[in-house]
């Protein structure tokens, strides 16, 4: 090892390190199975309107078998299941990661100050972490509707809020370790403020975590946003939400006659949760190798 | 015990040699493309015989011995030649005929004895299994690892058998490790660095009860070092190892003492050895890098580094030519190696100015520092009142656990003393943190850390880090920094196309260059070089002990240089202090330090260094390890170790650091004239 780095250096490392995790990750048949089913959910988010059926145009059909017409049937209103499967990528698919990236910066934010001051700091907010820990999404999130009102950015902030502390936890344990490395010490002895310790000297180095962490979050983000929508929490009708569009139609699985509108929703949600674990497993094996 | 392993491991032929490696090529296998490690190489160890392995870290020392054993790492592959232990053939075996052979024939012993125990098992239990393994039922196999540990001379083994790894110290630990490879009884015991991270003294004490026991149990022993005093102190013949060839090979003193190829003549030269001392002389260094493992290396390996090289070297591979008396060097200018001219000059361009003595820098009066653990008072610094003088190098040497870093860490300010310790910088007070400190204090003490890979942030790039330094340390901006940058870059020669990288594409040296050049930022008056070459091998630490005794000479600065090799400290010391257990046992000039009368922990210290041209000088052993700082013993804190101790005084009183010469500090009850005549016969010889 010693001895490769011996040789006096021809590239950047930086350039040469972000080629080979490119380099693994474009041979990480996980990461490729995931890229290709996330990238199919974001093309549909992105071109719904311009190629398919408008997700809210009825017909006289309700809750109808699929067929020509109707790939995936029609729902009990007679608007095309499969139309309202491909655009309801789009709420998910901004929302998912709008929340895990407010979780993300708050709680890298948090686990950076954790880690770094310890102590009584530590203690504080240790302590703060698990009281939110310990709270259902549930009923974070039927206060926050409550008292705001369903919508989008609600969603987004009761995820992101939920999912801080999580996240907070694993940058705490990584500056833990970072912290003790005399790179850290050699800044405290230049009288280095806080900030600038934490942001510009540690935060750089634990940033493999956090993206890890990040891709793994998305993961969950989508399940916990499908939940809450499911649930009614969520983003208010008459979106197209894979989430509500189950809600309304389970009630029909009775009798066994209307399974299509439920089925293929739900499928979909767990191609997206699959999709992005697949992401997440590849890029962190990257990493690691 | 013996012949019961013969008869299941096959009948080897009586004269075998314990291991044969016969023009063994070994290759790592990096992102599709094999990278030759080992160039044909072959080498034979005789039974009964020690033969030792040495080169810096590169070349391939470790992938031999694991090749020895066909445990090469999953991308390890073996191209061609022979590996056979004890006359069988390592290659031609499959699945259970190769752990048998492993089980029972061959032994490791690795660098880092934490490592290589257990956690979370009890060292009795771990100790036991390898008998279980030979087949020993539990209670006779507990009675066995019993007797075995009592051959590893731990004092009390019942006691020891109860307890986890976590709770033995690190001389102890590898003790334990010794006794699991001892108890199969192999034919070949493989010793990788096995005292590397120890302390010379505690390493003094495992290399005896290594020498002892491969007496007692006529193992063969393959030494894998590179510490060149510690092979030819343990071995009987040697090999040079350069970029995965055999470049030198015969007995350890003939090569020691008279070399033939030029990466022998220059690898001895890099030693600070003989008293040498930077007023004297700079090192000698190697030019240039190993090379890559798998570059293409059609002449000799070592032609790119050595002044010798010409065209013949660089298209023709010397063969093994035999010297005289099984002494066998590859270069075709063997008879001239010794002549090889020198890598940096000898002679001082112009002679240094001995140091304006007199003003001390800093001045530490009674530096205590106590740590609360578990709720007892740990003194890891107990009052240590010194003073270091403008431009001089201050050496702190002590065993580990000494409080040597604790005392640097109080002079940074990274960890506050006790109250009633003062500090005082070119006589203005000092406060006890960094954060409290004025700017111009801050700058004035700055630190080269031992470990260059977590001293710099890996994610910045080298003109990120000095330049930050220069923004914060001497408040540069713009222009006027990027001039002092480069000129930065130019004192600690580091060539200025570095400047766009980060750390991990440099080599060990050239980071810790980076870190030099980091602490020198903000020109200080102080400079705490904490084991700045520990992690460096031998050509690459002369180059730093010549750049930070050149910088040394060119500014004025100071050093605190705490390190546990007492030749480098000696090469770059004016003084040397000696701490035990946090407390000061002797201050001193450096020659008055090495030289006779010497406080009696001093003596041990120096006797416990092997050296090269060591030869059997008697050893001072010290009983034991060093005391826990929670409990220090009364009287004088090193009377429970101490090989002249007088009597109940020793036991009751501590006795004062008393200026028994002047210049010369000494804690201790024996007068100095009794000390320099029981001291007299046993002259340490340098280190």
């Amino acid at each position: 090892m010693s001895a490769i780095e011996a040789a006096a250096p021809t590239r950047s490392a930086a350039s040469v390190q972000r080629h080979e995790t490119l380099h693994v990750l474009a041979r990480s048949k996980t990461f490729l199975a995931g890229a290709t089913i996330v990238g199919f959910w974001v093309l549909c988010a992105i071109f719904q309107a311009r190629f398919f059926q408008d997700p809210n145009a009825l017909s006289v059909h309700q809750l109808a078998s699929p067929s020509g017409s109707h790939w995936f049937g029609t729902d009990r209103n007679g608007r095309d299941t499969f139309a309202r499967v491909i655009a309801g990528a789009r709420d998910i698919l901004e929302i998912a990661p709008a929340a895990t990236l407010l979780g993300t910066v708050l709680g890298t934010a948090l686990g950076l100050v954790m880690g770094y001051f310890r102590g009584i700091v530590d203690d504080v907010l240790g302590r703060l972490v698990d009281a939110v820990l310990s709270l259902p999404v549930v009923i974070v999130a039927l206060l926050a509707i409550v008292s705001v009102g369903p919508s989008k950015q609600t969603t987004i902030l009761v995820v992101g809020f939920v999912f801080t502390p999580l996240i907070a936890r694993t940058v705490r344990s990584a500056v833990l370790s970072e912290r003790e490395l005399e790179y850290v010490s050699a800044a405290q002895l230049r009288n280095e403020r806080a900030p600038y310790i934490l942001f510009a000297e540690i935060l750089p180095n634990v940033l493999q975590p956090v993206i890890v962490e990040f891709t793994v979050r998305l993961g969950y983000a989508v399940f916990t946003v499908a939940t809450l929508s499911f649930l009614g929490f969520g983003i208010p009708p008459p979106s197209p939400d894979w989430g509500v569009q189950v809600a309304d139609h389970y009630g029909f699985l009775s009798g066994g006659f209307a399974v299509w509108p439920v089925l293929f929703p739900s499928l979909a949600i767990a191609s997206l949760v699959i999709g992005v674990s697949l992401l997440a497993d590849g890029i962190a094996q990257g990493f690691d190798g | 015990m013996r012949e019961a392993i013969s008869e299941t491991a096959g009948e080897p032929p009586a004269s075998a040699a314990a291991l044969e490696v016969g023009e063994l090529d070994v290759a790592y296998r990096v992102r599709g493309v094999n990278r030759q490690v080992l160039r044909s190489l072959s080498f034979t160890i005789a039974a009964g015989e020690s033969y030792g392995l040495v080169g810096e870290s590169g070349c391939g020392k470790s992938t031999a011995a694991l090749a020895a054993v066909r445990y090469l790492p999953r991308n390890g592959r073996v191209l061609g030649g022979s590996v056979s232990i004890a006359g069988r053939d390592l290659l031609a075996m499959h699945g259970e005929e190769l752990r048998r052979t492993r089980a029972s024939d061959v032994s490791m012993v690795y660098q880092d004895p934490g490592r290589a125990l257990n956690p979370s098992i009890q060292v009795g239990r771990q100790v036991a299994e390898v008998y279980e393994i030979a087949g020993a039922k539990g209670g006779e196999a507990r009675a066995q690892a019993e007797q075995m540990l009592r051959k590893v001379q731990i004092a009390d083994p019942g006691s020891v058998m109860r307890r986890y790894p976590h709770q033995l110290s690190g001389g102890m630990q590898q003790r334990i490790v010794i006794a699991m490879a001892l108890a199969s009884n192999p034919a070949l015991l493989i010793l990788d660095e096995p005292t590397t991270g120890l302390d010379a003294t505690v390493e003094a004490e495992v290399l005896d009860l290594v020498a002892t026991l491969r007496q007692e149990f006529s193992s063969s022993v393959l030494f894998i070092s590179h510490n060149l005093g510690v092979i030819s102190k343990m071995c009987d013949r040697v090999g040079v190892l350069y970029a995965g060839k055999l470049v030198e090979e015969g007995d350890a003193e003939t090569v020691f003492n008279d070399p033939h190829h030029p990466y022998t003549v220059g690898l001895l030269r890099c030693l600070p050895r003989g008293g040498q001392r930077k007023d004297h002389g700079r090192l000698d260094t190697i030019p240039g890098f190993l090379p890559v493992p798998g570059a293409d290396l059609p002449g000799c390996v070592f032609a790119e580094r050595c002044a010798f090289a010409d065209d013949r070297c660089r298209t023709e591979p010397p063969p093994p030519v035999d010297v005289g008396g099984g002494h066998t060097s590859r270069c075709w200018y063997h008879e001239k190696a010794q002549s090889l001219p020198r890598d940096t000059p000898s002679e001082l361009p112009e002679v240094a100015s001995p140091v304006t003595a007199g003003r001390p820098v800093l001045r530490a009066g009674a530096v205590s520092k106590t740590y609360r653990q578990a709720g007892s008072d740990v003194h890891a610094l107990a009052g240590v009142t010194l003073e270091i003088l403008a431009g001089e190098t201050l050496g702190l040497v002590g065993e580990s656990g000494s409080g040597k870093t604790t005392f640097a860490r109080c002079l940074l300010g990274i960890t506050a003393p006790d109250e009633g310790s003062t500090l005082e910088l070119d006589d203005q007070p000092l406060a006890a943190t960094t954060g409290k400190r004025s700017g111009e204090q801050v700058r004035a003490i700055q630190i080269v850390f031992q470990n260059p890979d977590s001293a710099l942030n890996r994610r910045h790039t080298v003109r990120r880090i000095i330049g930050r330094a220069l923004t914060k340390l001497a408040g540069l901006k713009g222009d006027a920094r990027e001039q002092r940058l480069q000129e930065l870059t130019r004192s600690v020669k580091l060539a200025e196309r570095f400047l766009s990288v980060r750390p991990s594409s440099l080599s060990g040296g050239l980071k810790q260059r980076v870190a030099i050049a980091r602490a020198f930022a903000g020109n200080p008056k102080l400079v705490v070089c904490d084991e700045p070459t520990s992690a460096l091998d031998v050509s690459v630490q002369a180059t730093i002990l010549n750049l930070l005794a050149d910088l040394q000479r060119d500014q004025q600065v100071s050093y605190l240089f705490i390190s546990h090799d007492l030749g480098v400290v000696r090469y770059l010391s004016d003084r040397i202090a000696v701490l035990y257990l946090g407390r000061l046992m002797e201050v001193a000039a450096a020659e008055v330090v090495f030289a006779a009368p010497h406080h009696p922990y001093t003596e041990a210290l120096l006797s416990a260094v092997p050296t090269i041209e060591g030869g059997d000088r008697p050893r001072i052993k010290l009983e034991g390890d060093i005391p826990s700082a929670a409990d220090p013993p009364s009287g004088c804190v090193f009377h429970t170790r101490c090989p002249r101790r007088l009597g109940a005084i020793c036991d009751e009183q501590e006795p004062p650091l008393a200026e028994v010469e002047p210049g010369h500090l000494l804690r201790c009850h024996i007068p100095i004239d009794d000390l320099r005549t029981m001291q007299s016969g046993s002259q340490p010889a340098p280190a």
